[in-house]
């Protein structure tokens, strides 16, 4: 029974026939309540797949906004498009195909930023990524397709708990599978040691590009819903901060722990909805909790016993 | 052409700011291997200590005088040091051993947390401040290009700054020091040199100059907010990598040029909306193309 519940395919359906059963409910939910929790399927997204570039490869990224701007804007773009030229029954067909080009630009947006990656490491990687993160946003603000500074509105609000929750799902399940995988494993090799991983034969440079376009595309497909969830988008919510928040939970689950970041990004998200009387001290409380964090409990706030699975059966 | 070399005047001048601030993190680089985040926020500390300590030193020295002004600047400069230090003992010091990007997360949230507890109201609150006037107004011109005192001020301090620490560090002992915990600090240890002692002086020194520029940058600029160390600050990361990181000489050439760069491109038209993108823009280009920097030497890593 046990070995059941183990594999992964078997928890990516009951994943999926939950989310269905849950859209089905959607209807009836209080729209509040249900927009919270589809702000908590899309800070899943973006943290799993931060996790991917700098939870298992070791990577430091603070430019996941960027990626999620990418996505966010194209799949917008091709929505309004449609929404012009063509009717509401097709525009219902539209959403997936769109979130899906806005993840493909987002991935090759990723690439762009991994190539660099390949002579950097650390620190300077952390900068070049911020630096891109900064460069999408002035491009956004300055392209008249993209509405400039005062962003895109009236986006078609498609983003239902149905899809956000499948594609969740589907985002946890590549990330934890590729990261336990006999190729994967390459990954946790560069995050432990690069150059002990050259030296065995792995090419570091092409699991960190791996990384980055697989991350990007994730965090492109969560901006796609982030745009059709909210209706309007501007480059300013795309800043350093939204970069940083999912580093922090990244942080808080532990690096490289599927679980663990799940959980920080649930909590993270509902956290701000829950404080809302003491708003102005969030930032505070985030940038204190992270320097306590990294000088007490470096590995995370979820993370009890071992690390790893040992890679025998 | 009297446009073409005012711009390069208001270039200096900015850039005199951000060699200012590179030194800082060139300094800390050199002698610990990591980007202190918060270096910026130093800067930004320092602009606001000048707001705040300019009319309490106005009761003694009338301002704008070169007397008061010269007050603040010591006096700031003296604040932004302790601040450094601190920050060192605090968030840095417990994490001497663990791995470099521990420390760089933990910077970033000391960075953080200085932005934000400095925007809350009962800090300096959120809204621009304009920044008083520290030196008498005037205008003179050299060699065809006509300054007002304080772009001169800017560049005349930043080049004595510049010496001094070209002096500390190349012909005193504790310059000697730093440069052999930056070499290697296990073999200075070694020497009975006490690394502790020498990066807390670091940190003390870059954070001063830091200061230093933030009252430039008050001066030239006027409006000053909590927030502005951060764009400054990471320009300023810019030239340090521009000019190599770890290299004094490099980081003040870095800074000037890209102060001049941005001078020049923020006078463009169709160039200017982009200003801000250039920073980074160069950063990648010169890891890419050149990772030490105009000035630096390679450096081979060791397994």
């Amino acid at each position: 029974m046990s070995r059941i519940l183990k594999d992964p395919r078997l928890l990516l359906l009951i994943a999926i026939v939950a989310a269905v059963i849950t859209g089905l409910g959607a209807d009836q939910m209080n729209l509040y309540y249900r927009g919270v929790i589809i702000d908590i399927g899309i800070a899943i997204i973006l943290a799993v797949s931060l996790n991917l570039i700098n939870g298992h490869t070791g990577q430091f990224s603070l430019g996941h906004a960027g990626f999620m701007s990418v996505g966010a804007y194209v799949s917008a773009m091709i929505t309004l498009a449609a929404q012009k030229s063509m009717g509401a029954e097709v525009l219902a067909w539209m959403f997936l195909p769109a979130l899906l080009v806005g993840g493909l630009v987002a991935a090759l947006a990723g690439l762009l930023v991994g190539i660099p990656s390949l002579r950097l490491r650390g620190d300077y990687l952390a900068i070049v990524t911020l630096g891109f993160g900064e460069i999408i946003r002035v491009i956004f603000q300055n392209v008249e397709a993209a509405g400039g500074a005062s962003g895109l509105s009236g986006i078609p609000r498609m983003t239902g708990l149905t899809w956000t929750f499948i594609l969740a799902a589907i985002a946890v399940y590549v990330v934890g599978c590729l990261v336990n995988s006999t190729y994967g494993r390459g990954f946790i090799a560069v995050h432990d040691d690069e150059v002990a991983a050259s030296s065995m034969g792995l090419n570091p440079t092409r699991y960190k590009v791996t990384a980055f376009v697989i991350g990007a595309f994730f965090a492109g497909i969560a901006g796609g819903l982030f745009a059709h969830h909210k209706t309007t988008i501007n480059p300013q919510v795309f800043d350093f901060m939204k970069s940083f928040e999912v580093v922090v939970m990244v942080i808080l689950g532990g690096m490289g722990r599927t679980g663990g970041v799940i959980l920080a990004a649930i909590i993270l998200t509902l956290a701000p909805e829950f404080l809302r009387a003491v708003a102005e001290y969030r930032m505070i409380i985030y940038a204190l909790l992270i320097i306590f964090l990294m000088i007490a409990r470096p590995q995370g706030l979820f993370h009890f016993g071992r690390k790893r699975k040992p890679l025998t059966h | 052409m009297n446009e073409i070399s005012q711009q390069l005047v208001n270039g200096l001048a900015l850039g005199s700011v951000y060699a200012l601030i590179a030194i800082g993190y060139t300094m800390v680089y050199g002698v610990l291997r990591f980007i202190n985040f918060a270096h910026g926020d130093v800067f930004m500390l320092g602009s606001f200590a000048g707001f705040y300590l300019a009319p309490q030193i106005a009761k003694w020295f009338p301002l704008p005088s070169w007397g008061g002004w010269v007050a603040v600047m010591a006096a700031t400069m003296i604040i932004c040091a302790i601040i450094g230090i601190v920050i060192e003992l605090l968030a840095y010091r417990p994490l001497r051993s663990r791995p470099k990007l521990t420390v760089l997360i933990t910077a970033i949230g000391v960075s953080l947390l200085i932005q934000y507890t400095c925007q809350h109201q009962a800090f300096f609150g959120a809204s621009q401040k304009a920044f008083p006037p520290l030196l008498p107004s005037g205008n003179f011109s050299l060699g065809g290009l006509s300054f007002n005192t304080t772009q001169f001020v800017v560049l005349g301090v930043t080049l004595v700054l510049l010496a001094a620490l070209t002096f500390i560090v190349k012909k005193t002992r504790i310059g000697m020091a730093m440069r052999a915990v930056s070499h290697n600090s296990a073999a200075a240890s070694l020497m009975g040199i006490s690394n502790s002692f020498i990066i807390s002086f670091t940190f003390g020194l870059g954070s001063a100059l830091a200061g230093a520029g933030g009252i430039l940058y008050g001066m030239t600029y006027t409006g000053i907010e909590p927030l502005m160390g951060v764009s400054v600050g990471l320009k300023a990361f810019v030239a340090a990598v521009l000019g190599g990181i770890g290299n004094l000489p490099g980081a003040a050439l870095g800074g000037l040029l890209l102060g001049i760069v941005e001078t020049y491109a923020g006078g463009m038209s169709g160039v200017s909306t982009y200003r801000d993108g250039i920073a980074f823009a160069i950063l990648i280009l010169i890891l890419i193309f050149k990772p030490t920097g105009l000035l630096g030497s390679k450096q081979i890593e060791k397994v």
